[in-house]
């Protein structure tokens, strides 16, 4: 990435996590992150695609079988974790299973942004024009990005 | 034929993962009779999550140490694909949900 941080926003510091994001930040996470419920109430939605992968890709019957007792529990996974999200969103200093619950989230939503906008390897986000009608999207998605990245780097440090 | 036969699954303990696999020269038949071929637990790349995030999954799950995690995540990256457990249906799917569980896209088959 090509933006330069002004300051550290995850840090590992001692049994926990050090978290240093202004206000907008939380704000916005606390309002987008929750929306990945309402995706996942939708599962035949086509931006819940990459939520509900397949399993079983030479076997119809066992995918479906798959899904079928498997799908509960991602959402019931992913639920734990917006919860672990919602209880922390204010915190300055959480616990790794938290920061786990912030991973998963983030990522979760970053699944469906980048389904929404189509993302494929060679694209640049960053050169999307203002009036591009996705630029909102391609801004969080490059947020969440990097806000992902610096979670990742705390937890292998940690 | 040779079968690569791991000691122990790799579980969350990178003593375990870290251990080299043994080979087991098995009999040669005409006709292949094990009604049991493991199954083997597939990742695949895709252009969204990122290649911290997907070595670091792979470390956590399957306590692999950094250095096989970020080989396999290279496989994925380069390759399009690499094998990440294998092992009996009800482990490899219980792999597989882990994986869903953190956005990765996986698979299984049962190993040729």
């Amino acid at each position: 990435m090509a933006i330069r941080r002004r300051r550290w926003r995850v840090r590992a510091n001692g049994s926990g996590f050090d978290l240093n994001l202004p206000a907008e930040e939380r704000h916005l996470l606390a309002n987008l992150l929750p929306q990945l419920r309402e995706v996942m109430e939708h599962p035949d939605d086509e931006r819940a695609r990459r939520l509900f992968p397949t399993a079983y890709t030479d076997d119809v019957e066992r995918d479906a079988e798959y899904h079928r007792f498997m799908r509960e529990e991602l959402v019931a996974s992913r639920v734990a974790a917006l919860e672990t999200f919602a209880r922390t969103a204010e915190s300055k200093h959480i616990d790794e299973a938290a920061l786990l619950g912030w991973m998963q989230c983030v990522n979760g939503v970053r699944l469906v942004l980048g389904t929404l906008l189509d993302v494929s390897e060679d694209d640049d986000l960053h050169r999307l024009d203002e009036n591009d009608p996705h630029f909102a999207e391609a801004a969080l998605y490059g947020y969440l990005s990097g806000l992902l990245e610096e979670i990742v780097q705390a937890l292998s440090r940690g | 034929m040779t079968l690569v036969v791991f000691s122990s699954l790799p579980e969350c303990d990178p003593v375990v993962a870290s251990t080299a696999p043994a080979e087991v020269e098995l009999p040669t038949s005409d006709t292949d009779v094990r009604p049991d071929r493991p199954w083997v637990v597939l990742v695949w790349n895709d252009p969204i999550n990122l290649m911290s995030y997907v070595t670091f999954v792979l470390q956590k799950l399957f306590g692999y140490s950094l250095e096989k995690a970020t080989v396999l995540m290279m496989d994925v990256h380069e390759k399009g694909r690499a094998v990440v457990s294998i092992g009996p249906r009800e482990r490899a799917e219980l792999d597989v949900f882990r994986l869903h569980e953190h956005g990765l896209w996986a698979t299984m088959q049962q190993d040729d």
